[in-house]
């Protein structure tokens, strides 16, 4: 089972798609293989990650593993 | 003390939903509600809003717990829209009931600052036939500031 990154926000349009199904491995590796535009605007800082549903305090040596879920989390603009 | 967090994907009715909560808190002296809509104007024709499953509703639901135990409060009620809305829909409810006014002011007035800049959504206006997102601004977290 692959891993799954989802976009939340404009990073949805940058992406084409709200979810993106990708092969398990380092983080590094994983936006190495998308596109150029979109793996630049999922590493600007302000852009939070949430690996399973838990905002993650940094971004350091992510390993994805089957069936893991991870959000791109713009900063928000809600109510 | 109850904390009603709902995060709704369908078109509410306010007045039911705050009449409901008048009627479940009896002893509140006050009841204090903020009822957010949709602009009409601005050639915005309309509104969308996208919130995360996994974080959104537990998030609302931690802002009206930290509400809960920094005021004195009887009842919070905490309704978000998610979805597409049009101008003059309603898109987001907080009411605070309390025995004392202060209380039910300041608890409404927290929650509802915390959800416009700090909880999970997306918020995206369509004017001209043309979906624009909305960055956040920065009068938002002079708002929250003043909470710490």
């Amino acid at each position: 089972m692959p891993a799954r990154l989802v976009f939340l926000g404009r990073l949805e349009d940058l992406a084409g798609a709200p979810e993106l199904t990708v092969a398990a491995g380092p983080l590094a590796q994983v936006l190495a293989a998308l596109d150029r535009e979109l793996a630049i605007a999922l590493l600007v800082d302000r852009v939070r990650l949430a690996l399973n549903g838990e905002v993650l305090a940094e971004r350091g040596g992510i390993v994805l593993a089957d069936g893991d879920e991870l959000a791109f989390l713009p900063p928000v603009s809600g109510g | 003390m109850t904390c009603d967090v709902r995060l709704l994907t369908q078109a509410f009715d306010p007045a039911s939903a705050q009449a409901d909560f008048a009627a479940a808190h009896p002893a509140a002296g006050g009841i204090v509600s903020f009822l957010g809509q949709v602009r009409c104007g601005d050639g915005v024709a309309a509104l969308e809003l996208r919130h995360y499953g996994p974080l959104t509703l537990p998030g609302m639901e931690e802002l009206a717990e930290q509400a809960r135990r920094r005021w004195v409060l009887d009842g919070l009620l905490v309704v978000h829209r998610s979805g597409t809305m049009a101008p003059g829909d309603p898109i987001v409810l907080v009411a605070a009931a309390a025995r004392h006014r202060r209380d039910a002011f300041a608890g409404a007035e927290f929650v509802m600052d915390h959800l416009k800049s700090d909880s999970w959504f997306w918020k995206r206006e369509l004017a001209g036939g043309v979906w624009r997102w909305i960055e956040p601004r920065h009068e938002d977290f002079d708002d929250i500031a003043r909470w710490n």
